[in-house]
């Protein structure tokens, strides 16, 4: 078999060793909701027992938001209304569950998916090693000259990232957010982005090809771990205030909102939260994150520019690309600055975040494949 | 020590050094001068920078939607024709032109007046707060992010001494030590000035990058300049087909040398037929020196005397001879057609203008392919950028060029207004075929046309532009002071240690309490606290704090 295949058939295993983990962490994250709801069960069950008929009215406008969108395991379960909420709880929200389920299942099936998702990242990781290897082999430079190229090695370093990131102990639902996105942009690449290996045009024979490019690609890595990241601080802060949209009607667009009703974040569904760090902490390590990415953005950047005087003769001529990874740039200062401005730390910095992300993937899909620029290297034209 | 801090910095690292609170200031009492300082305070605070980080990279974007006169005026045009008025809207509020659009210019220099007006008190701040004490102990430690309280044996004023050494000595602090009577006694400590440091040379170097750029645009020229192989050109506003430089530019600094193509190979992938690799053999002649054999490629500009010459294309260049209708050569010469895709389908026009007196002037227009192959009857296509079987083809156009207008004209375009295009006896357009060494005949009795063979063409840019070191200087300063501002922990601790008053049998026992804080996020605030401690007390002392959740995700 042609090395050139051989790396192929390494990437689709680590898709499937990454499909593998998301599933894994799926469960755990699972299985933590039902461990959160399982300790404070048998008190909460005296007091539902006990509670007050102008209590029970209350509740008596949620059933039908309970059939609606509830899954199997809370299939019995009354949704807390917001005054169901012990103060004294302050996070979250317990959801009054009957869980039938046998004693025993909980923490420690949580813990074997756990290790599963854990052992099949890595194992992920590594053949995503071998195919990117075989991948330089097949092609006889450096892999990151094509769209198909930067996805592999993106995800690699995503994946490698949130490995570091949950080496002592994992967050589930960051790691959902992140193979997720892995799993869909491997596939993606194999299916969409994939061309031959091949040596690349002169334009792109440089050692600046390894270094701009490679941190380009690990700055994405690493913002990518740093927005599953900032979305669970959002998720974890309005549950510890008890914050959703969801729970007070929308006026005339009630109808839209009540299909939602179960996913709102201080329902059942969203119970795990109580397990993840605070929103303070999840904050504290998306901007680490965010820090490291945007000092490497800054290099991309600076990188870019020393190779665009190299083989363009202008180090800068706001080609669409340029101007993709400037406003990339801008944003995440501006998030950094958000951070220090009064009224700006916390939740609207986590929206800049967001803005940031969306940035860098625009600049790497919509700018790559629709705008036409000095930087069409994607070779799908 | 009344610290200045930008409006709006949320910040109780510097909160605790100023007795500012930081509540928006109070709309002015009265006066011009009143309204200019709150406006001033306003445009340097840091919400106003944050909005107009934001509005920049907002105001970026359309650049990416529209084409821009910078990089393709020819799409401009062709966009504001199709779309009417809309276009011309468009183009009067610098939507093609982003980038130098009053408004876009306007968001940004705002920026640096802030930038500047920000980072100018902030680096007087940190110069005296470099030199001054680390601030007093506060009496109360109760609202800081890191805290510990044990009851130890010995002598406060010796525990405070031994932590104050510590401190200075391994962990890098600069140190004060107090006697606050009573018996008590307490040090103070502070670390990482460093990462002021770092953050004032940051913002200072983006506004070293901007004054660079503006300082290169005044000093920069361009030019452009195609050769055919065996030919030359000097460094001289002449001998370039464009030229551009800044208002500051003196020709007369042009480095004074000679550059001649003296071969250019090319190589193609023979399955993909993409390009591998391009190389001009170019001989470089420096006044008062010996000619030099020197390569120019893509990603490889060579470098004369400061000058930077860069290989931007190339191509092929059919040699043409036209006789007129006299018989006598009328032009003779190599002639560039411009490569239109990756199989060198190329497109030229060949001007005769010097026939003999009374005949109309000559104008061929047409396409060159280096591999022709016949898909119909007058249909060709190129096949492959190798000039295996070159064909060239073209259309015959005679009367006024048009050239003694005044007007430049584009060598690859011909003016048809005073031009009539040669047509059969069925009226169709005249097309000439010819192969390499081929002769024939022009319509209309306009002479002949031999095609002699071909050459390779070059296309090189030269620039200069001095502000490239300084460039690169402040950009490089710029990353390494945002590396140090971020990663370098700033953080102040302080001890306190006082006689208990408690239980005289075992001799004196002294209560230690002791505080941390750290400017940002810093994880290492609360274990450092605790290593200080237990190495001054011999034992380990639980601290309170933010919990080390962020151990496990790989802190410092
Ligand atoms: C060209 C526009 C600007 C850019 C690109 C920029 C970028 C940044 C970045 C990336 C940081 C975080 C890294 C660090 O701490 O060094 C930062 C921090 C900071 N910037 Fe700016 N900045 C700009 C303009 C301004 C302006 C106008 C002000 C003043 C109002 C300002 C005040 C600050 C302050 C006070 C910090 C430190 C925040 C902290 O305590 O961590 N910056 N800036």
């Amino acid at each position: 078999m042609p090395v050139g295949d051989l790396s192929t058939l390494f990437v689709w295993a680590a898709a499937t060793a990454f499909t593998v983990a998301l599933f894994g962490y799926s469960v755990a994250l699972a299985r933590i909701a039902d461990a959160a709801a399982r300790p404070r069960q048998a008190a909460r069950t005296a007091k539902v027992a006990a509670a007050t008929a102008a209590k029970t009215a209350n509740r008596q406008r949620v059933p039908a938001l309970a059939g609606a969108g509830a899954s199997s395991s809370y299939a019995s379960a009354l949704p807390p209304t917001p005054t169901d909420v012990e103060p004294a709880a302050g996070a979250a929200s317990a959801p009054v569950a009957t869980a039938a389920r046998p004693a025993g299942t909980g923490r420690g099936s949580g813990a074997k998916a756990e290790g599963i998702a854990r052992s099949t990242h890595w194992l992920g990781i590594a053949l995503l090693v071998i195919g990117i290897v075989l991948r330089g082999v097949a092609a006889g430079r450096w892999p990151t000259a094509n769209m198909y190229e930067f996805s592999l090695v993106g995800v690699l370093v995503a994946t490698s990232v949130l490995a570091v990131v949950q080496r002592r102990r994992i967050i589930a639902f960051v790691g959902v957010v992140v193979t997720a996105i892995a799993v869909l942009a491997l596939v993606l690449a194999l299916n969409a982005f994939f061309v031959r290996a091949d040596a690349v045009q002169p334009a792109l024979q440089s050692y600046w090809l390894v270094i701009h490019v490679g941190v380009a690609i690990s700055a994405t890595g690493v913002f990518t771990v740093a927005l599953g990241t900032s979305v669970t601080q959002l998720l974890s802060a309005a549950r510890a205030e008890n914050r959703s949209r969801l729970a007070t009607p929308w006026g005339r667009a009630d109808a839209l909102r009540r299909p939602l009703v179960g996913w709102r974040v201080t329902g059942p569904r969203f119970a795990w939260l109580k397990q993840v760090p605070d929103a303070l902490h999840l904050e504290a390590l998306s901007f680490r994150l965010n820090a490291v990415g945007f000092v490497l953005w800054t290099f991309t950047l600076i990188a870019g520019s020393i190779w665009a005087e190299h083989a363009w003769g202008r180090y800068w001529n706001w080609d669409p690309k340029e101007v993709g990874t400037f406003v990339v740039w801008v944003v995440y200062a501006a998030y950094l600055h958000a951070r220090t401005t009064r009224g700006w730390s916390g939740r609207r910095a986590a929206y800049l975040v967001f803005a940031g992300y969306a940035a860098v993937l625009a600049n790497f899909t919509v700018v790559n494949l629709f705008v036409a620029g000095l930087h069409s290297y994607s070779g799908l034209r | 020590m009344s610290g200045y801090r930008p409006e709006g910095l949320d910040d109780t690292f510097t909160a605790t050094a100023s007795s500012d609170d930081g509540r928006p200031v109070a709309v002015p009492a009265i006066g011009v001068v009143g309204w200019l300082r709150w406006a001033w305070r306003q445009l340097t605070s840091m919400r106003v920078a944050l909005l107009l980080l934001v509005l920049l990279a907002v105001a970026a974007v359309p650049g990416t939607m529209f084409p821009q006169r910078g990089q393709d005026p020819a799409k401009v045009s062709a966009y504001i024709t199709a779309h009417g008025a809309l276009g011309t809207w468009l183009d009067r509020l610098g939507f093609f032109g982003v980038y130098t659009s009053a408004w876009f210019s306007a968001i940004y220099l705002l920026l640096f007046v802030s930038l500047v007006g920000c980072i100018l008190p902030r680096t007087k701040h940190h110069w005296a707060a470099m030199r001054a004490r680390p601030p007093r102990t506060p009496r109360r430690f109760g609202r800081f992010p890191a805290q510990a309280s044990v009851t130890v044996q010995g002598e406060p004023e010796a525990l405070v001494r031994r932590t104050a050494a510590l401190l200075g000595r391994g962990r890098r602090y600069r140190v004060d030590v107090h006697d606050e009577g009573d018996g008590t006694w307490s040090v103070s400590a502070e670390r990482g000035y460093l990462r002021e440091t770092g953050n004032l040379l940051f913002h200072l170097a983006l506004v070293g990058l901007l004054v660079a750029v503006a300082y290169g645009q005044l000093l920069h020229y361009r030019a452009q300049v195609i050769v055919v192989a065996g030919d030359g050109f000097a460094n001289s506003e002449t001998s370039f087909d464009t030229f551009e430089h800044g208002r500051a530019f003196d020709a007369a600094k042009l480095e004074p040398f000679t550059l001649r193509l003296d071969d250019f190979e090319s190589r193609f992938d023979a399955a993909t037929l993409a390009a591998r690799d391009f190389t001009a053999h170019v001989t470089v002649t420096e006044p008062g020196a010996a000619p030099v054999a020197r390569t120019i490629k893509v990603n490889h500009p060579l470098d004369v005397g400061g000058t930077q010459v860069y290989l931007q294309g190339n191509g092929y260049a059919p040699q043409v001879t036209v006789k007129d209708a006299a018989g006598q050569v009328a032009f003779s010469g190599p002639v560039p057609f411009l490569p239109q895709d990756q199989v060198y389908t190329s497109r030229g026009v060949v001007k005769v203008p010097d026939v003999s007196g009374g005949q109309p002037q000559i104008g061929l227009l047409g396409f060159l392919l280096p591999t022709a192959a016949q898909m119909g009857p007058d249909q060709w296509v190129s096949t492959n950028p190798e000039p295996t079987s070159p064909l060239l083809v073209l259309s015959v156009w005679s009367g006024n060029l048009g050239l003694d207008t005044g007007v430049p004209q584009n060598v690859y375009q011909l003016d048809e207004k005073g031009l009539t295009e040669a047509k059969d006896a069925s009226g169709k357009p005249v097309t000439l075929d010819l192969r390499p060494g081929d002769t024939v005949t022009l319509p209309n009795g306009l002479g002949t046309l031999t095609f002699d063979g071909m050459r390779r063409f070059a296309a090189f840019d030269l620039r200069k532009d001095p502000a490239l070191g300084w460039l690169l200087a402040f950009a490089l300063t710029a990353l390494a002071g945002l590396a140090t501002s971020l990663f370098v922990p700033r953080r102040r601790l302080w001890v306190r240690a006082s006689t208990s008053r408690g239980n005289q049998d075992e001799g004196p026992t002294t209560v230690v309490t002791a505080a941390g804080l750290a400017r940002g996020d810093d994880v290492g605030l609360a274990p450092e606290l605790g290593r200080v401690l237990e190495a001054v007390l011999g034992s380990p002392v639980p601290v309170t704090g933010r919990a080390p959740v962020e151990d496990d995700s790989g802190g410092d």
